[in-house]
């Protein structure tokens, strides 16, 4: 019962600072709602027994995307003040794309797994040890060549060169002097 | 107990509100947030299914890790091309990047 | 639902349910920690005073200034707070509440003694860095609501600092975490028969320097130093607001001796006590296995050392000078980030190298000697680096030789 209550209290929090995220006209605004989001989701995570997701949620996306994301916002803007319109010609037809998504996403699930509270098909109780050594077997699985070594050293890779790029493609023009 | 349903529930709405700030926003960088806002809802789902589903093997929470990944690595490079954009266009609109258009 | 395990529960108490523990243990550590700013605040203007052959204060409260800090936080509390013109309220009111909350969340870890810790997280070292890390926000959310250029200019700075050092800071603190193959607080202390400040030393080093430079204290305080851009990012707050920034800072400190304690030092333990006990045949001392005696005696233990580490922290502001915004980052990136990628290298290949069952002694000596011969290369290496730029300098013919003083000023890239 209470863990019902937490669950929708943090759906509502997270759901609730989304649709600020997509309406709110001042993008700082903005900003400022898509990391209570953040933390929002983090708070799903735990309740799912992914601590250490949850941390490194908050330690990414908080604390790094979040600041790059108002530092854009900072960069873009022509004056200290200016707030323009925030919805293009088309956002009747993105809000009909976006309920008859969630529609047909509610249906097709609502019919594999229902949601009514106390059916136990799909609810698990598990083995503490199971869900404390969770960690200890991802680090496993990260240096397992049987498991995912290889993409872990990829992402890696993708990220040195997300790093460089981003680096070389907003750096200044630099000014030939002739 | 919490059944399934409802994370699954709550990453379809995440996943809805994204896709409609993706299509309605004029600001590149706000269409850049509904997207982050995406990858969230889709990191919600692959967590909901490890734990009800495999919770005694790593692949759900790896791959989430991975989802987690990319979208630091995409969100960082975007925002540099949106900066770069603003450098020699003087617009961050996305309606304004017409180069291309007819 | 809960997936994070509890610490027990210190015998001979009465058994109360978990969410009763767990509102009193709360209430008790942010009563402690919000009381333990004003004598922080007090020891740092004494400290300070008698390191500048000074006084300090001496007319509050009796012949050593003891109720001083009451009067400053009357002082605060009593001032105008100014909002100025065209802030952005929720920004501007929402970064004091923010950054007090991140720095007594990270607390929630810390094991003041055996039994004593607000919840045993098996990633507790991963929560304090991502609390860490939110707290970076909140300084970006000052400067933006101040709606100042140079509050702007303030905050970019500090974020840009603060960021940086956090990778530094996340690869020295995984080194211990190797060693006590744990990331839980309590495990980190209860696998440190020899202090880890012995085992690994450049860890530690490069730990403090991070620790130093994360917390905004000297010599990295560019953040908030009243030469600095009008006081950086908090110039436009005002009374009990500017009292939170102040309060942050110095929690934020406390925090950060705290975890070196804990880390490197062997918190609540004594480990070189029970050394010595071992070579003379004396069976060690356990402090968990004491009951409540145990538990004081810990927390007794784990003050003394976190309040001198502290006390390091206010020797070193008191004594050194600022580092420049351009040497901070190039500190950073070029010295300490590739010393802890090859630390970490070395010890996690020589940890896996040394066989299962030797002595505690022994693996700490091989481990202390790796790092003493990374730090004599990276040493070298600097030196080196510094006598090239220069002789370059002098070379080139900008400097007589005989002018020693521009020389040693050139910047350090």
């Amino acid at each position: 019962m209470v863990e019902q209550v937490l669950f929708v209290l943090l759906a509502i929090i997270t759901l609730g600072s989304a649709l600020v995220v997509v309406t709110n006209r001042n993008l700082f605004h903005a900003a400022l709602a898509l990391m209570v989001t953040f933390a929002g989701v983090a708070g799903v995570y735990i309740t799912l027994d992914a601590g250490f997701l949850a941390m490194a949620q908050l330690l990414v996306y908080i604390g790094a995307i979040s600041i790059l994301i108002i530092f854009a916002i900072m960069m873009t803007r022509r004056l200290m003040q200016a707030v323009e319109a925030p919805f293009n010609s088309q956002r009747w037809l993105g809000l009909f794309g976006a309920v008859v998504t969630f529609a047909i996403l509610a249906v097709v699930l609502g019919r594999y797994w229902s949601p009514q509270p106390n059916v136990n098909n799909l609810v698990a109780s598990i083995d503490p040890e199971i869900l404390n050594g969770s960690v200890a077997r991802l680090g496993a699985s990260f240096v397992n060549p049987d498991a995912y070594v290889l993409p872990f050293e990829v992402a890696s890779i993708l990220l040195l060169a997300a790093l460089v790029g981003a680096i070389v493609v907003a750096w200044p023009k630099v000014e030939d002097q002739s | 107990m919490i059944p399934l349903s409802w994370y699954l529930l709550l990453g379809a709405a995440l996943f809805s509100i994204g896709i409609y700030g993706v299509f309605s926003r004029r600001n590149a960088v706000a269409i850049l947030m509904a997207v982050e806002l995406m990858l969230n809802a889709v990191n919600i789902n692959l967590v909901a299914f490890w734990r009800y589903l495999t919770p005694e093997k790593s692949a759900g929470m790896a791959w989430a890790v991975f989802v987690l990944t990319v979208a630091a690595a995409e969100a960082a490079v975007g925002l540099a091309l949106i900066i770069s954009i603003y450098r020699s266009r003087d617009s961050v609109i996305a309606e304004d990047m017409d180069l291309m258009k007819n | 639902m809960n997936p994070f395990k509890y610490a027990s529960q210190i015998p001979e108490l009465p058994t109360i349910s978990p969410l009763l523990r767990d509102i009193i243990v709360v209430v008790v550590i942010s009563t402690f920690l919000l009381l333990i700013a004003i004598v922080l605040i007090w020891l740092m203007r004494k400290v300070i005073a008698r390191m500048q052959k000074r006084v300090g204060p001496n007319r509050v409260g009796g012949r050593y200034g003891l109720l001083q800090p009451i009067a400053d936080v009357m002082k605060l509390l009593s001032k105008e707070q100014i909002v100025p013109a065209g802030a952005d309220r929720l920004a501007y009111e929402l970064a004091p509440v923010l950054i007090v909350v991140a720095s007594l969340l990270v607390w929630a870890v810390m094991p003041f003694g055996p039994g004593l810790i607000g919840v045993d997280l098996n990633i507790g070292l991963f929560y304090i860095m991502a609390i860490s890390s939110i707290s970076v926000v909140t300084f970006l959310l000052a400067g933006w609501g101040s709606n100042n250029k140079y509050a702007l200019l303030g905050a970019f700075r500090a974020v840009a600092q603060l960021v940086s050092y956090e990778v530094p800071f996340i690869l020295a603190t995984l080194i211990p975490i190797l060693l006590a193959r744990s990331m839980s607080t309590v495990a980190i202390v209860e696998s440190q028969t020899v202090p880890f400040l012995f085992v690994v030393p450049l860890a530690a080093v490069i730990f403090f320097i991070s620790s130093l430079a994360e917390t905004g204290t000297t010599p990295f305080d560019l953040l908030e130093a009243e030469s600095e851009i009008v006081a950086g990012f908090h110039i436009e707050y005002s009374g009990m607001k500017f009292a939170m920034f102040y309060l942050a800072e110095f929690l934020g400190a406390l925090f950060m001796s705290a975890l070196f304690a804990t880390v490197f030092l062997g918190g609540w333990n004594i480990p070189l006590i029970n050394l010595m006990l071992s070579l003379f045949g004396v069976q060690s001392i356990d402090l968990s296995a004491m009951g409540i005696a145990g538990s004081i005696l810990g927390l007794i233990v784990f003050l003394i050392k976190t309040f001198f580490i502290y006390f390091i922290f206010l020797w070193i502001r008191a004594t050194w000078p600022r580092v420049r915004v351009d040497q901070i980052l190039s500190l950073n990136w070029k010295i300490l980030v590739p010393i802890s990628l090859v630390l970490i290298l070395v010890v996690a290949v020589l940890d896996k190298m040394i066989p299962e069952g030797t002595n505690d002694l022994v693996r700490a000596g091989i481990l202390l000697a790796s790092n003493v011969l990374i730090a004599f290369v990276a040493l070298e290496i600097m030196r080196r680096n510094g006598r090239q730029r220069r002789e370059l300098i002098v070379d080139s013919g900008l400097v007589e030789s005989g002018k020693q003083e521009v020389v040693e000023a050139a910047p350090l890239h």
